[in-house]
């Protein structure tokens, strides 16, 4: 039993290994506070967010499959919440009761699987009733047949079989064991059998029986015989024992499943609730195919900056339909940094099958997403910071393939103006003869120069907007990159010439 | 029958002699006691050790022996034989089992298990080796013997009823009634699988394997119910039991001498085979020597010491061969050279390829020519005895003495650092006497000392150096090689280094 509702034809799986640059997309993009937004303090959220969005979808059908999915639980969040309280609340029981099956003893382990199994059906009921409820109300492919198969699964028959074998499990009538003489005459072979069904038996019967039947009794008195025979009781115990805490692990790994497909959508609920309650806007994507050229969007704005200042903050719109190189130049603190982290968020979100955070928001599904950014001076001192970011990049260069996109921030930046575009232009020009897009954030003006005077219709030029005057407001424009990153400006606000905006004070902390 | 006496030995006295063998002085000198314990460790139940104690003095001897190991060298061949030897490893477990048993079913059901396993020991080294190409005398009288052997009516017959118990106990099903103290037991009447029923239920729910709760019940051995439910058994196939029975009385003593000898005697050969492929594995070279008690000329190639190659090999650490050739009247190797530079080893190298030629086993090193001599004897460095008033000096010449009393110019001797307990002027001088006696004996010599004065000391003798790298003397190579000694001690070699010799300075200081 499965419920594909993270793919049509597969579970989600934890333990698939996350992409070799896990720790840059987390550090650069700031995806802890995406996923913190989606967990709300719980640490199992926390873990399905972060598979789910590090490990993207990269067919748009499949996007589209977890869309609808994700826009019923959006129109039915109560009933989701109430089937993700069924898994949990079975597992807290079986927390709580047994700790585990664990026992040294046959007995032991058949009861507490007894028990368990019983506690188990009573949640597998609950789930039957809210399959037999909302059903009709549910419209994704995904839910139809997720329904349909608990109701075709946990039928009247199945329930009735199970509670028969809890109460044959007691064996009120004996144990009855097979077995074949293995090597030195020794019992092996032992199965536990069914006892034949209980018939009233005449004497004729008893008379008219061909087979022989020996028996022999074990003395009161007799220890040692009366352990042997326990023993091998426990033998034919053993199998069954093991045979229902099997089957009780396997229903635990069923509801740890649902568990687990479903928490991806209960972060997603967590995500938008919160949203709405900042009066962020967002919206349901459209993929492209890997091979295509897309990236056009309409008030995009950094959902991890509206996370952590708790409100909505500026978007920007951009037309890059075609485009595999983009270019950002501009004011410093201008919002460059803020749109290529909402860039790269999108994209994650919008292959995970989420909304993302825009009016309007479309783009092809990429290979793999890099980010190389600036950082801070290396606190070991091993390598010097130039040597630093050429083995990071060398890294990046190990894993890309064609159609990935790589995002760059100030990359470079740790040498002079000539020798950091020199490295730029001729890795970005590697990378777009090899079809990998490319989001550079540079103030290089040597470098985005060199690209703008090519007059390449595959290139976008974005500048950060600069009202006369100084103020910055956050919004990016298609533009020439200008000779200067207006560091004066930056300077007079630090040493308070100009008094600065006071939107633009809480920005700057925190980008 | 075709006669077969020994795959080991051609004269049945000498093989009983070989019995009482003790371990020869000179093995711990040789390291070969180390050698040896590792090659029979987990064969103790064969009893090899005096065979390796049994040097042969008989060319015919070795070439007997030499024919059987090429033969061996056939994988096809070795297979049938460790094939061989693990079922009669069998037929010994189950026999010893017997008399730890209680019960006569159980007994006997052992005792068929056995001859089972014997049977199937006999029978597939009889057709195993019926096709293989031999070329020894040994292996083609052993393949006569068995051939016959297990064509015989004797053991035809007995193992056609050995079997077709084996297959009539074998197809008995039943079942056992638990209930209480009581236990009831009769035939098998299709009843069902009840774990399997339990586990097609929950089946559905599978995700994944689970963890196995089979606990492990039950000792190897039968207890007192068992055995009273093995009873009830034979009650209900009477005629199958009583068969087994009259088997068990008729055949006490069903394995044949031969075999048994064999059985044993091959694995003087397997022993070593396996020791030694350990080291071929690391790319080290054994082969058959060429052995003779007329040829006063003796050399290999590639050669070591197995005890410290094993050691070696276990550490992963590299190992040096070296070479040693003595022409037509050359009868004595002296090595010099810097300490801890593989004199020592190349000594008991020496010593090594001439005992196990003497064994007739391959020897360590490409190509060996090796002289089969009288008697072994070493002199080594050993510890003070203090209970020994003579002195250490009157002690060596005592042992000296000793050794030149008893060898012949059959003899090899091998004298590593004697003397060392008086001044040079002393060891020089008495060492000369020593060698004089040596060469009038004419046996050969291996001399490991310090003093080079004795590297041209005689006609008869070789000089050998174990040296060092010609730009780094701190390095040993382990190589020890047929030159005159150099008289340069190692400080010397330090202070080229640090261009500070005599020559150096004086090109460093100019005139």
């Amino acid at each position: 039993m499965k419920a594909y509702l993270m793919y049509p034809d597969r579970d989600l799986d934890l333990e698939q290994p996350l992409p070799f640059n896990e720790e840059d997309l987390v550090q650069d993009l700031e995806l802890t506070t995406l996923w913190n937004a989606m967990a709300r303090g719980d640490k199992f959220l926390y873990r399905v967010a972060k598979y789910a969005i590090l490990t993207g979808l990269k067919n748009p059908e499949e996007i589209g499959y977890r869309q609808e999915i994700l826009q019923d639980c959006l129109s039915h969040p109560e009933v989701i919440r109430e089937m993700y309280q069924i898994p949990i609340e079975a597992m807290e029981n079986k927390r709580k009761n047994w700790m585990g099956i664990f026992t040294y003893h046959p007995s032991g382990i058949l009861s507490s699987s007894i028990e368990m199994m019983e506690m188990f059906l009573d949640e597998l009921r609950k789930l039957r009733r809210i399959a037999e409820e909302h059903a009709s109300t549910f419209a994704s492919r995904g839910f139809r047949a997720f329904f349909e198969m608990i109701q075709k699964e946990l039928d009247d028959s199945f329930f009735l079989e199970a509670i028969e074998h809890l109460k044959a499990l007691k064996f009120r009538q004996g144990v009855l064991l097979g077995a074949r003489l293995g090597m030195g005459n020794e019992g092996k072979d032992y199965v536990l059998l069914k006892m034949p069904e209980k018939k009233r038996r005449s004497v004729s019967d008893i008379v008219l029986r061909k087979k022989p039947v020996y028996s022999f009794h074990i003395s009161e008195w007799d220890d040692a015989g009366a352990r042997a025979l326990s023993e091998l009781k426990d033998r034919g115990i053993n199998l069954v024992a093991n045979a229902l805490a099997q089957s009780a692990d396997h229903v635990d790994s069923f509801f740890r499943m649902l568990q687990t497909e479903l928490a991806f959508y209960i972060g997603c609920l967590n995500l938008y609730e919160k949203l709405k309650e900042m009066g962020c806007q967002v919206a349901f994507p459209s993929p492209a195919p890997m091979t295509e050229r897309k990236h056009s969007f309409r008030g995009l704005y950094d959902v991890c900056l509206a996370l952590t200042m708790k409100q909505k903050v500026v978007g920007n719109d951009g037309r890059g339909d075609g485009k595999e190189l983009v270019i950002i130049t501009g004011a410093n603190q201008g919002g460059k940094s803020t749109l290529l982290r909402g860039i790269g968020l999108a994209q994650l979100m919008m292959e995970c099958g989420m909304f993302v955070p825009a009016d309007e928001f479309s783009a092809n599904v990429c290979a793999h997403l890099f980010t190389h950014f600036k950082r801070k001076e290396d606190a070991s001192m091993k390598s010097g910071k130039l040597d630093e970011e050429l083995n990071r990049m060398s890294d990046i260069v190990n894993h890309l393939i064609p159609h990935s996109i790589v995002l760059f921030n100030e990359s470079f930046a740790s040498t002079n103006e000539r020798e950091g575009s020199e490295i730029g232009r001729q890795i970005t020009s590697a990378f777009l003869d090899r079809h990998i897009k490319v989001f550079f954030v540079t103030h290089f003006y040597e470098f985005a120069h060199n690209f703008y005077i090519q007059r390449d219709e595959r290139f976008l030029f974005l500048r950060a907007e600069r009202k006369s005057g100084g103020k910055r407001t956050f919004k990016l424009i298609e533009g020439e990159p200008l000779s200067t990153s207006f560091g004066e400006d930056i300077y007079s606000t630090v040493f308070g010439n100009t008094s600065p905006a006071p939107e633009l004070a809480t920005q700057e902390s925190a980008t | 029958m075709t006669s077969f006496l020994s795959i080991l030995f051609l004269d049945r006295e000498i093989a009983e002699q070989a019995e009482s063998a003790e371990q020869p002085a000179y093995f711990p000198d040789l390291n070969l006691d180390q050698a040896i314990k590792e090659m029979i460790s987990g064969r103790q139940d064969y009893r090899l050790k005096p065979y390796f104690y049994t040097p042969l003095h008989d060319i015919d001897q070795i070439l007997y022996r030499q024919e059987v190991g090429k033969d061996l060298e056939n994988p096809l061949l070795m297979g049938e034989i460790r094939a061989f030897a693990e079922q009669m490893v069998l037929v010994r477990r189950y026999l010893g089992l017997i008399d730890q048993l209680y019960f006569k079913n159980h007994k006997e059901g052992w005792f068929l298990e056995s001859v089972l396993a014997y049977g199937n020991a006999v029978e597939g080294l009889a057709a195993g080796i019926s096709s293989v190409e031999l070329q020894s005398r040994g292996l083609k009288a052993l393949r006569g013997y068995l051939r016959d052997y297990v064509t015989s009516d004797q053991f035809c017959a007995m193992m056609a009823e050995a079997r077709k118990i084996k297959h009539e106990l074998t197809s008995i099903q039943y079942c056992i009634h638990i209930k209480g103290n009581g236990v009831q037991v009769r035939s098998y009447e299709a009843e069902p699988d009840y774990s399997q029923e339990v586990e097609q239920t929950f089946l559905k729910f599978k995700q994944g394997a689970v963890k196995d709760y089979h606990l492990k019940i039950g000792r190897a051995g039968m207890s007192s119910v068992e055995a009273q439910i093995v009873d009830c058994v034979a009650k209900l196939y009477p005629e199958i039991f009583s068969a087994l029975n009259r088997f068990c009385q008729a055949h006490l003593d069903f394995i044949d001498e031969t075999v048994r000898g064999f059985d044993r005697e091959i694995q003087f050969y397997l022993a070593y085979d396996e020791f030694i492929s350990r080291l071929k594995q690391a790319g080290l070279k054994f082969s058959y020597p060429r052995v003779s008690n007329t040829e006063k000329t003796v050399w290999a190639y590639e050669a070591f010491d197995i005890a410290l190659a094993n050691q070696c090999v276990a550490l992963a650490l590299p190992i040096v061969t070296n070479d040693f050739e003595l022409g037509e009247n050359e009868r004595i190797i002296v090595v010099t050279g810097p300490n801890q530079g593989g004199k020592t080893t190349f000594a008991r190298m020496f010593g090594q390829i001439h005992y196990l030629a003497s064994l007739g086993l391959p020897v360590p090193g490409q190509e060996a020519h090796v002289f089969l001599c009288d008697q072994i004897y070493t002199h080594f460095e050993k510890e003070e005895d203090i209970r020994n008033l003579r002195g250490k000096l009157q002690d060596d010449l005592v042992r000296i003495h000793e050794i030149l009393k008893h060898a012949t110019s059959d003899s090899i001797l091998i004298l590593n650092e004697i003397f060392t307990s008086t001044s040079l002027k002393d060891a020089a001088f008495l060492s000369k006497r020593v060698m004089e006696d040596i060469s009038q004996l004419d046996a050969f010599c291996v001399w490991v000392t310090f003093i080079d004065e004795l590297t041209s000391y005689q006609k008869k003798t070789v000089s050998m150096v174990s040296t060092v790298l010609p730009d780094n003397p701190v390095i040993r190579t382990f190589k020890v090689i047929r030159k005159p000694a150099d008289g340069i001690s190692f400080a010397i070699h330090i202070a080229k280094k640090y261009r500070l010799t005599y020559e150096q300075i004086k090109e460093r200081i100019p005139g």
